[in-house]
């Protein structure tokens, strides 16, 4: 395997859906391969930053309408 | 495929449990927000879009039987909800992004070419962020990219990357939501993170 085709193959690989030949050919360039490595580890490292953008506070006003509302609902 | 587990934090909302609603749209603010914004970009129509979908939610959650999860359920609504507004408001849309380019389904490489010599081996590897500290990847200012990044996005890759990654579904789910095949599902992540992680490149460079 060349990082060429790698590289697009990382998101199969985090998703293990690679065969199981295809995933120890992928391990094994991975083992020696920096630049691969430097990659695989910067995917991971987006999705930890996507991640990150869940955390949105819910402001006050608006949780304070929706409890309102869920009372509501509530007592319908 | 139907599932009949019982959820216990559905049964709790249709108790009238206001401790778990109010647990629920907490947690879900950020990624129902995230994934308004997909749709509609302006962030005062995204937080009516937000508030719409739990109200929606109160007036079918009896009707709501558990087929799919309490979440899948809850973000297909925001899903409705966001695209009957957006089409109400597609007049003020800008013209240039119906003619934006989508290559969600190709699969043209996702990392420049010229960063590969001609024996398809790294010319131009990446640098490695394992020495950067955690603080500067996940800074504000990074965090500001990936929202703009994502926005950029092709909608099909968008929507992916953000209940992937943002709102933290699976591929299965994904999959039940979007109606679509597991390797569409996963050509659009591929792409869209892909994207992403070339903008935070840009950005740590």
């Amino acid at each position: 395997m060349k990082c060429r085709d790698v590289v697009e193959l990382m998101t199969e690989y985090l998703e293990g859906t690679l065969s199981s030949t295809d995933r120890a050919r992928f391990e094994e360039h991975i083992a020696g391969c920096d630049g691969c490595t430097a990659y695989l580890e910067q995917l991971r490292a987006t999705r930890r930053v996507l991640g990150k953008l869940a955390d949105e506070p819910i402001p006050e006003p608006v949780k304070s309408e929706l409890l309102k509302a869920f009372k509501n609902w509530k007592s319908r | 495929m139907a599932r009949t587990i019982i959820d216990p934090e559905l049964e709790a909302l249709k108790a009238g449990d206001e401790v778990a609603f109010e647990a629920i749209i907490t947690r879900y603010h950020g990624p129902l927000m995230r994934l308004a914004m997909a749709y509609v970009r302006d962030h005062g129509v995204a937080e009516d879009v937000v508030q719409e979908t739990w109200l929606t939610c109160l007036r079918t959650l009896d009707r709501f039987e558990g087929r799919s999860s309490l979440k899948t359920w809850i973000f297909g609504i925001l899903m409705n909800v966001a695209r009957a507004r957006r089409r109400k408001e597609s007049r003020i849309l800008p013209f240039a992004s119906l003619f934006r380019r989508d290559d969600s389904d190709s699969r043209r490489p996702t990392v420049d070419p010229h960063r590969f010599g001609s024996n398809g081996l790294w010319t131009t590897p990446p640098d490695s962020w394992s020495n950067m500290p955690e603080a500067t990847v996940m800074s504000r200012e990074a965090l500001d990219r990936v929202k703009v990044a994502i926005e950029a996005l092709p909608e099909k890759q968008r929507e992916i990357v953000i209940l992937r990654d943002i709102a933290g579904m699976d591929s299965d789910e994904v999959c039940e939501l979007l109606a679509i095949s597991a390797t569409n599902q996963r050509v659009r992540l591929h792409r869209g993170r892909a994207a992403v992680r070339r903008m935070l490149e840009e950005y740590l460079q």
